[in-house]
Parts: structure tokens; sequence; C-alpha cells
């Protein structure tokens, strides 16, 4: 089909084109890098989320118990005695009314107020309240001249890899894979279908399969950029160590992105709308959001639903991730947790290609 | 029949129901090798879901389809290597460039044309690195017909490809349709605009509710009316039809708006024959105008309704 030329029109070197599946997956990382929302899902928020949640657990010397003593309460030599206690803050009040209410507030744990016995007034459902009691009664009896029949010395630990944001970095890594992957390929999908731009496509000869694949092949190139962003984040700004070997990591973070691109696909392979799609996306990152143990210890749940929350992918992969990380685990002892996160990953996609739904 | 032989598209029998509106209602065509055929009709005929059909998108609940000799059920694969299809309001993904669209879609397709000889051929060159999102209509469609182009394929089909274009995108694309058509490719289109069937279409189809209810060439289709000619006029009052059944060799007249247009055999005769009619009626002539019949006459005549009326 060749129209005659303009004389000035220079003839063009053949277009070169690789085969549909690199052709696809070329496009969706193009797509990608072009969309500023997507990168701000992708690289931003983690950051944000782990700044906020790092700094919120970030190391400081341990709280002192504030306790209030009405005057008079104690004989002066107790008071300073006590008012020297590394453990606690002490705060005189005059009046009753006023040191009550400093107790109702809880900018108190707890009050001592005048008499004989000597009074602690506190609640005690509150946990501080109890701590500031034992502390307190200590202190007061030890200034009093109590003897100690069993002497003993505190010996404080503070143990790397153990903190907070030890154990939230490689949460968030998992929460970022799973939504990177289900937003990343939701939205991607929910916009061709709304847009007829599958329709389009599933009028070519082009293989569904292909189509399906360069989605998986598209995470596992973004995973390259998201995944170093997010540790070097960690290791440089909080110290957080990474035990494991590095292919380990990587070879994780890869399956994780593949079972989540499959539920991901699963998950709108349906849906005709934003909103029925969003929807759908939702109600399945959001209990494992709060189910696998990305914030806290999925151990905290009730031993019913352990068989439930164990199975979910997020967990298995959270629990991979810690184990390399934190605890220098291979692979090999992850077994159990890969072969959860592959059994996701290959049937949803399995069933996604099934019942995709092109137009 | 050998494959070479057979039509480029066949279908017998074709039915499709949503619900309980039946949008195909028993549809034969038989369109040969090399032919520009047009499906005419308001919009909800019938048109985009018969395309589909055959485009092998939808699935259809009754009778026979075969694509240049091939069967949807059989051979799928086979077929969508040789047909090229631009859909109505469709829209490839708006932030990736012509070339990198056309790209992609020839990368589908084992041989075909380079994108480059796509893009030269629908005046997109200078749109190569554009996004998709910043093109214009005209272009967009263009670029959609330069993707069922990508795949060099023997039939093309193209619905509505005007619709919503501006008269210049209009006729730019009507110049590159005309130009495939003279590089023998067989090309079905829909439209409801009839001048696009008349200028492009060897064969047209006209469609209403689901049916096929007149089939030639555009110029045996007007002959059908018997009356070639339209002539057009308003009053001043509104004469009444009866009396504009009056006019020499008057065939059918219907009202449009405040005016009438009414066929008729020869111009010459009818026109001198309005102004007795006219004066009896003591009523005022506000203008008058003629025209050659046209598909959309005959559409009118064959339905008693406007085409874009719906």
């Amino acid at each position: 089909m060749s129209e005659p030329r303009p004389k000035d029109a220079k003839p063009h070197p053949p277009t070169p084109v690789a085969p549909p599946l690199l052709e696809l997956t070329r496009i969706r990382i193009l797509a990608f890098f072009r969309e500023p929302g997507a990168v701000f899902w992708v690289f931003v928020f983690p950051i944000l989320m782990g700044l906020a949640l790092g700094f919120a657990f970030r190391e400081k010397p341990p709280e002192k118990l504030a306790v209030g003593v009405r005057t008079g309460a104690l004989p002066p030599p107790v008071l300073a005695a006590v008012s020297r206690d590394p453990d606690l803050a002490v705060q005189e009040f005059a009046g009753e009314a006023e040191a009550r209410r400093a107790l109702t507030f809880g900018k108190i744990a707890l009050l001592v107020e005048p008499g004989t016995p000597l009074r602690y007034r506190y609640d005690p459902t509150r946990p501080e309240a109890r701590t500031a009691r034992l502390a307190l009664d200590h202190a007061v009896q030890r200034a009093a001249g109590a003897p100690e029949p069993m002497p003993a010395q505190s010996e404080l630990v503070r143990e790397k890899g153990s903190r907070y944001i030890d154990f939230l970095l490689p949460g968030i890594l998992g929460l970022n894979l799973m939504g990177t992957g289900m937003w990343g390929i939701g939205f991607s999908v929910l916009t061709s279908r709304i847009k007829k731009t599958l329709k389009l496509l599933a009028a070519t000869p082009m293989s569904k399969r292909d189509y399906l694949l360069s989605h998986l092949l598209g995470r596992s190139v973004f995973l390259a950029f998201e995944v170093p962003f997010i540790l070097l984040f960690g290791v440089l700004v909080f110290k957080v160590p990474i035990r494991g070997s590095i292919p380990a990591l990587a070879a994780l973070c890869v399956l994780g992105a593949f079972t989540f691109a499959g539920i991901g696909l699963l998950t709108t392979a349906r849906a005709q709308t934003l909103e029925a799609g969003s929807g759908l996306m939702n109600l399945v990152m959001i209990p494992m959001w709060l189910l696998s143990g990305s914030f806290f210890s999925a151990d905290r749940f009730p031993k019913a639903i352990q068989p439930f929350i164990q199975a979910l992918p997020l967990t298995a992969l959270n629990n991979a991730l810690r184990a390399v990380m934190l605890e220098g685990k291979s692979l090999a002892s992850n077994a159990g947790e890969m072969a959860i996160l592959a059994a996701w990953g290959i049937v949803t996609f399995v069933v996604a290609l099934k019942i995709f739904r092109w137009q | 029949m050998s494959p070479e032989t057979t039509p480029a598209i066949l279908c017998r029998g074709l039915r499709k129901s949503f619900g309980a509106v039946r949008a195909v209602n028993g549809i034969d065509l038989e369109i040969p090798r090399g032919e520009c055929f047009g499906l005419l009709g308001p919009n909800g005929a019938g048109k985009t879901t018969t395309i589909e059909i055959l485009e092998g998108l939808t699935a259809r609940d009754g009778g026979d389809v075969e694509i240049l000799g091939r069967r949807w059920e059989s051979d799928p694969r086979a077929i969508r290597r040789r047909i090229g299809v631009s859909l109505q309001e469709s829209r490839t993904t708006e932030k990736l460039t012509v070339f990198e669209t056309l790209r992609l879609f020839r990368s589908f397709y084992d041989d075909g044309i380079d994108p480059e000889e796509a893009m030269r051929f629908l005046s997109l060159e200078e749109k190569r690195n554009t996004w998709v999102m910043k093109l214009s209509g005209g272009q967009r469609q263009r670029l959609a017909v330069a993707c069922a182009l990508v795949g060099d394929p023997e039939v093309l089909f193209l619905d509505e490809p005007t619709t919503g274009l501006d008269p210049q995108s209009r006729l730019q694309l009507w110049d590159r349709v005309q130009a495939l058509k003279d590089r023998g490719k067989t090309i079905l289109l829909t439209t409801h605009y009839m001048e696009e069937a008349e200028r492009l279409c060897a064969r047209v189809a006209i469609m209403d509710h689901g049916e096929i209810i007149a089939e030639g060439t555009p110029p045996e289709l007007i002959g059908r009316l018997h009356a070639s000619n339209i002539l057009e006029f308003s009053s001043e009052p509104v004469i009444e039809e009866t009396d504009v059944k009056a006019i020499a060799g008057a065939r059918e007249a219907r009202a449009r708006d405040s005016r009438w247009l009414v066929s008729v055999d020869s111009l010459v005769t009818a026109i001198p024959s309005l102004f007795p009619i006219l004066e009896r009626k003591n009523a005022k002539l506000v203008t008058l105008s003629t025209h050659r019949a046209t598909l959309e006459d005959v559409f009118v005549t064959l339905t008693g309704r406007e085409l874009r009326d719906e």
C-alpha cells in the first residue's frame, strides 16, 4: 500500500517491532511512568507512610509516669526522694479539686492524698496507673527507709532489629507490593475496558494470554524501581537491618508482585465500571491491610481465625519478608509461604484468563 | 468454493436479542471481495450489533457467518489476522504516542504494513510523537483507521467512522476510504450519514429495527422512489396534504417543520402546478427549493421517519 510520496518525503527505515508480549509490556511501562498519580502511589506514598510511622514510633527514652501529690501528703524528705526517681514525674497540687481534675483528665496517672495510711487514688483499668502505683509506692517506702531484703539491679537491653520500624518496614514493603500490584493493574484494566480499548484489542489477533502476562511482566519492571527505593529508604533513614541475602529478598518481591498481579487481574476481570472495580479491590485488600500483620503482628488475632489469616497472600508475604530481612532466613525455610503465594498467583491468573471480560 | 472466490462477508439469518429487544432480526448479507458496502440506518437500528457479530466480538443468537470463507467457531485467529476493525467510540491508551500505538498494533500481526507507512497514509506523520489524548476528534478517528490497517487486512470494518467529525475531517477520511477502495480492500462501514454511503459505497443496505428494509446500489434505491426529484417549499399559511398531493406528478409528501417535501416525477411540470394551488388557498409562497432525491429520501419514504430524529 504505497501512496505516491511527496518529493521531499524522506524514506524511513523499517520500524523494528518486537513480539506482541514485549510490545504490550513496553507500552505498559511507558503508560505507567507517564501517569503522575501512579508514580505517587508507588514511590512517594510508601515513603511518606514509613516516615510518619517511623517517627511516630521512633526511639526515645522511656516515658516517665506522671503522678500528683497533694501538698502535705508526703513528708518533705520523702517527697524530695520520690521526685528524684528517674521513672516518675512528680507534680504537687495544693487544692483537692484541681488535683482530682488532673487525675480525671489523665494528666497524672495517680494522686497521693494526705492521710494515715497514705491514700493512692487511681483508676486500675489504666495500665500506666497500676505501674505508677507500684513505682511510686516502691520509691515512697524506700525513701521512708524500708529495707530491701533482696537487692536487685536492672540491666537495660536494646536490640537492633527489634524496634517497631524494623518490624514495620517489611510490612510496608508487603503492603506496597499488594497495593501497587492491585491498583496499578486494576486501574489499567478497568479504564481499558471502559474506553473499549480491550474490545479493540480483542478484535485483533493479539493473544489474550499475552495481554494478561504483559501486566505481570510490567509489574516486575516497576519492582526494580520500587523495592530498592523503599529498602534504601529504610536502611539509610532508619538503619533497618537486612540480614538475609538480597537475591532471596528479590525473589520474594518478584513472587509477591506476580501473586498480587494475578489477584488484581482476577479482581477486575469482569467489572464494567470504575466504581464496581474499585469497590471489589477494596473488598479484597482491606481485610489484608488489617489482618495480615503489616502494622502489628497477625498473631494478635484470635486463634479461631488464624488458619484463614495465615492463608492470606499478604500474611505469607509479610512473614517471609520479615524472616529474610530480620532473621536472615533462607528461601528454603520460607517454602510454605512461597507455596501459598505461588498458589494464589497461579490460580487467580488462570481463572482471570478464563473469565476475563473484553468488553 | 475455494477460499479465494468466497464472498468476503457472508451472513444468513443473523439474529441477536438483548433481553426483550430484538437488536438484529434476521439479517442476510453477501459482500463480494473488493466491494465497499454500507450499512445505513438511524441510531438503534442494529447496525453496530450486526457489524460486531461479523467482527466476532458479539455472540449471535442465530444464523450463520462466514468471513473470507471461514467461520468464527472454527478459525477465529485466521479471521482476525485478515480483518481490520475500527470500533465506534473506542479509545486507545491516552498517554501513548501515535507511533507507539501503531507499533503495538503492528506487533499483533505476522504480516502488515510499517507503522510509518500507516501514519503517512492517514496524514498523521506530524502527530507521530503526540499523545493520543492530545489528538483532535478527526485525528483520533484517523488513528483508529490506521490501527485497523497496520495488519494489512483484506476486510476492513469501520463502525461510524465519521460520526461527530467536522465536515473537513469527514471529507479527509472519505478520501482515505476512497483510496482504500481503490486498493481493492473489502470495506464494510456503518453510518447514519446518507451522503457518506452515497459517496463511498457501491452497495448499501438500509436497516431499521434490526431488519434490512432495502438493499442495492444507491442509484437503484433512489430509482425505486419512482420520483427522483424532491420539491421543497413552505407557504403562509401552510397548506393541507390533500392540496400538496394535487401537485403534478406528486408521489409522496411529507412535512418537515413548516415545510413540505414532495417527491415528484418531473420538476418542470410540478413547479408550475404549485402556484395555482397556493393561489386557490390564498397562501403566499415563502421558500422554494429542489434537490435530487437522496438515500435520505429513500429512508423517509420507506419508514415514514426522519433519519436523524432518533
